[in-house]
């Protein structure tokens, strides 16, 4: 099957108007007749079941939470990137678009990163037409701030807690929709299948959590927005429940997978302390605009980090990256702080960490309040006193989710931080209609692969879910509805239907007859240390090959020794836990599998095979400028089909930060 | 930190079902590490029940960083536990000492009925939401966000309001099981912000009427939800509810 994404013909900055005047489009009395079923509800899942409840459709849309308010996207924190050049600071579409591109290490599709940055300036315009309280300036208009990666402020948030608003604003655009009828909503619901019938997409089989039951859902589409994988390493940022079994199902069912090799591992998170630890807590990139990263010059360094002296500090970032210094992409930042790690250099009890430090900044902010008030008589712990104050109105939440967790006041002692990882750039492989390989079947958000090549940049995520759903979906669907008129509401009756919902409840009955010794949680464990290891911020070509073999071998030990209480009719959290745990095992096969396949370093992909003398990653243009899109075949079996990229406007260079 | 570990006893509600009666079981922890989560602490005992031959105990959580609202648990009498400003997820164990007995309840409430031990019904929430926690704005309607300029401190008393994570600590915690700080959040939330002008009125009696549908109790200004709130929302928020609630009642045609 060869892909074609469907990319519009025409000059890069007219392809989305062209392809929005020449769309298909659904009579108001037609979309009443077309039921769309919308899977998740974070960012990606809310905006897109609000806006086609708005424009007529019949809405279902399924969270395994209880609530829709409480999917991941609730977490993010930094900010949500727009070309609206507000602070006159050079920035627009191009820009944006360019940044964006470059920042993915050219890997991401052109035509897709430009509507992307297009449509980057309605998102807030929306946004604050729904009440979101962004950050403003005293003259009442609104505040930017810069991000990782780039060199505007393009970025806009709401303190540290940008994701929450912007979720609860699409989550009450959600909810009127379901108080007007458009959206029926299904909470503490898990998709375990896609139906097929000839070869669309025709609904999903899903669990209800609470009862056990499972359900069949007829739509003339279905939509994807359910996240990305990071789970896959046990370790993350990501929420517990974050999984990637949605879009598994639909993998199996036909959807190829575009480049699950891509991860994207953070720099600014809280180390891990221990064996107990079941999540990692991201610190909000924005850190960085003000805070300065370091180790100790020396090795075995035992001194508090405050009586460490300037001249004894490396600041490494500084140094190595002059022209961005604190703020290289993410990769970049992650590389580094693990190069340090390493050579020996790594601080805190575990040595698997490096200091991010305020001290400066605060002196700098307190100087400022200090000058505003034209006061230059004051001494150092005034000054220190006063910018405080500043960080505290600026970063105060996060320096707070610190000291919970580390029970260290950041404010006194540099904070401790190391990667950790963070969102999954790979996902399914999705057209410029964000349709992917099975007709009717959509991927939005996180859970595609499109926008952001081998590597996100900071307040991009919030960004394309919200586009995704709100601005794009709503004009590409209506292309496909279009022909679907004709076609009637097919009962659930249908044998596609009971034959899906067999086959889960058959998968279900395995799992928990196994009755095995070992628990879902141990497995997921394991998964994660192989995948960290080996398909982590570094790969090779051996351990990739190792990694492999093992995540089979657990496979097969999962199948027949694991253990899950309770019964299937019931509420029953290990059993929800093991299916995804079931999934993540063999997407972990596959991203393997992928970075086996990539011989090249890219964005968040580190091939140790292919690096510069200095240690930066080299990337490969000439064999490896494609999507790789996978084909499930059956059991561990796959085939490769790639999406080959060209680059018309940006052309690829070596990155370089220095 | 001074790190050191700990052997605990705990009380926790076990019910099978909505249907079913519940009670306390008592459990024994051994060597917990200070530095975990108290869901962590949770985590370990769900694997020994598990390697046990037992079912775990069921719970809401999901982020675990403080932000998503799901976990809900009633820690020694108080909603999230002992720390103030705090959720059940960020509460970690150097809270507690060596030889502590710690009962875990589920948020009990009339309108926020247990479907599995500590795990409950917050449904209700999103019906008041429903009712009116929104601006009817479809995508595609909106103007500039430059355009309208809006008073730095009621932007940011709006977002005050907005950082409300919908737990349902509040209601937990009053002891009429009361929903105005989480009602009174929203509502305040939008009539801070011009764009929630057009439907101020309709919006806050609407969200009233549904609160009181669902079974909430009424205010009777304690002030307990507030000392719980993981997110130190304030009651001038309900404050603010009565005097929307009393301006739209008496200037309101329709009722």
């Amino acid at each position: 099957m060869a892909l074609d994404a469907k990319i519009p013909h025409g000059e890069m900055d007219k392809k989305w108007t062209d392809y929005k005047g020449h769309v298909k489009l659904v009579n108001p009395a037609n979309k009443r007749k077309l039921e769309v079923i919308v899977v998740g509800t974070g960012l990606a899942g809310a905006s897109a079941a609000a806006s086609l409840g708005e424009l007529g459709y019949k809405v279902k849309a399924f969270c395994f939470q209880d609530s829709p308010r409480r999917a991941h996207s609730i977490a993010a924190q930094g900010g949500i990137n727009a070309a609206k050049n507000y602070q006159n600071d050079g920035d627009s579409v191009f820009r944006l678009f360019y940044d964006t591109v470059k920042g993915g290490d050219y890997r991401a599709r052109e035509a897709n990163v430009h509507r992307l940055a297009e449509v980057s300036t309605s998102i807030i315009d929306q946004c604050v037409a729904q009440g979101v309280p962004f950050a403003r300036e005293y003259g009442g208009l609104l505040s930017n701030r810069s991000f990782g990666g780039t060199q505007v402020q393009r970025t806009f948030y709401a303190a540290g807690q940008t994701g929450q608003q912007l979720l609860l604003g699409a989550y009450s655009a959600l909810e009127r929709q379901v108080a007007l009828g458009n959206v029926k909503m299904y909470t503490r619901h898990e998709m375990l299948d896609v139906v097929k019938i000839d070869d669309k997409a025709r609904g999903i089989i899903a669990r209800d959590l609470v009862s056990g039951e499972l359900e069949s859902h007829f739509g003339h589409a279905v939509l994807l927005c359910s996240g990305g994988y990071g789970n896959v390493f046990y370790l993350s940022t990501n929420a517990m429940g974050s999984n990637v079994t949605a879009a598994w199902k639909a993998h199996k069912k036909g959807a190829f997978f575009g480049n699950p090799c891509f991860t994207q591992i953070h720099p600014t998170c809280i180390p891990v302390s221990g064996d107990h630890q079941s999540k990692l807590t991201l610190m909000s990139e924005s850190l960085r605009n003000d805070g300065r990263i370091w180790v100790p010059l020396k090795k075995e360094e035992s001194r508090n980090p405050k009586d460490i002296p300037e001249n004894e500090r490396d600041y490494y970032l500084e140094r190595r990256y002059p022209a961005f210094g604190n703020l290289v992409p993410r990769d970049v930042a992650s590389r580094a702080a693990k190069e340090r790690c390493d050579e020996g250099y790594g601080v805190g009890t575990t040595k698997m960490a490096v200091y991010l430090d305020y001290k400066d900044a605060i002196v700098r902010y307190g100087k400022i309040e200090a000058g505003k008030a034209g006061n230059d008589n004051l001494s150092h712990e005034e000054i220190v006193a006063l910018g405080k104050k500043v960080v505290e109105e600026k970063y105060g939440n996060l320096f707070e989710m610190y000291q919970k967790i580390t029970g260290e006041n950041p404010y006194e002692t540099p904070m401790r931080i190391y990667p950790a990882v963070h969102y999954t750039m790979g996902g399914l492989w999705v057209d410029y209609e964000l349709q992917t390989t099975v007709k009717g079947l959509y991927a939005l958000g996180e859970a595609n692969f499109s926008d952001h090549g081998a590597n996100r940049l900071g307040a991009s995520a919030l960004m394309q879910g919200l586009a995704d759903g709100y601005f794009v979906i709503p004009y590409t669907l209506g292309n496909y509805l279009a022909d679907e008129i004709h076609t009637n509401s097919i009962s659930t009756d249908h044998s596609a239907f009971a034959e899906a919902q067999k086959a889960v409840s058959d998968r279900l009955n395995t799992l928990i007859n196994i009755k095995g010794k070992q628990t879902v949680e141990s497995f997921h464990k394991r998964l994660g240390k192989i995948i960290w290891d080996k398909c982590g911020m570094a790969r090779s070509e051996k351990g990739l090959k190792q990694a492999i073999e093992e995540v089979r071998a657990l496979k097969k030990e999962f199948w027949s020794d694991v253990r899950i209480p309770g019964e299937i009719n019931s509420f029953n959290l290990e059993l929800d836990k093991a299916g995804r745990v079931a999934d993540l095992i063999e997407l972990g096969e596959l991203m393997c599998l992928d970075a086996l396949d990539r011989n090249e370093s890219c964005g968040g992909h580190f091939r140790e095979e292919s690096q510069t003398e200095d240690g930066e990653a080299k990337r490969d243009d000439e064999n490896y400028a494609y999507v790789a899109a996978w084909e499930n075949k059956g059991d561990s079996s796959w085939e490769l089909h790639k999406e080959a990229l060209s680059f018309d406007i940006v052309k690829p260079t070596q990155r370089s930060y220095k | 930190m001074e790190h050191y570990h700990m052997n605990l006893t705990l009380k926790v509600w076990r019910q099978k079902n909505s249907k079913e009666q519940g009670k306390l079981e008592t459990y024994q922890v051994k060597g917990i590490s200070s530095e975990m989560s108290f869901l962590e602490m949770f985590d370990v005992l769900n694997e020994q029940l598990i390697v046990d031959g037992k079912e775990p105990i069921a719970f809401d959580h999901d982020c675990r960083e403080g932000i998503c609202g799901m976990c809900s648990m009633y820690i020694n009498g108080q909603a999230h536990g002992p720390w103030q400003q705090n959720t059940t997820c960020q509460l970690h164990m150097r809270a507690f000492k060596d030889g502590d007995t710690i009962t875990v309840e589920p948020w009990r409430s009339k309108a926020f009925p247990v479907l599995k031990d500590l795990v409950v019904n917050r449904s209700a929430f999103d019906r008041i939401i429903q009712a009116g926690g929104f601006i009817s704005v479809n995508t595609g309607n909106a103007v500039d966000a430059n355009a309208i300029a809006i008073d730095k401190k009621d932007a940011d008393d709006a977002f005050m309001a907005a950082a409300c994570i919908g737990c349902g600590a509040c209601v937990a915690t009053c002891k009429n099981g009361s929903a105005m700080l989480f009602v009174g959040a929203k509502v305040s939330q939008l009539a801070l912000l011009p764009q929630g002008g057009p439907e101020r009125e309709s919006r806050v009696l609407n969200m009233v009427a549904q609160m009181d549908k669902e079974g909430f109790g009424n205010c009777t200004n304690t002030y307990a939800c507030e000392a719980e709130c993981p997110k130190g929302i304030s009651v001038s928020n309900i404050a603010r509810l009565n005097s929307e609630y009393l301006k739209a009642g008496l200037t309101t045609e329709t009722k």
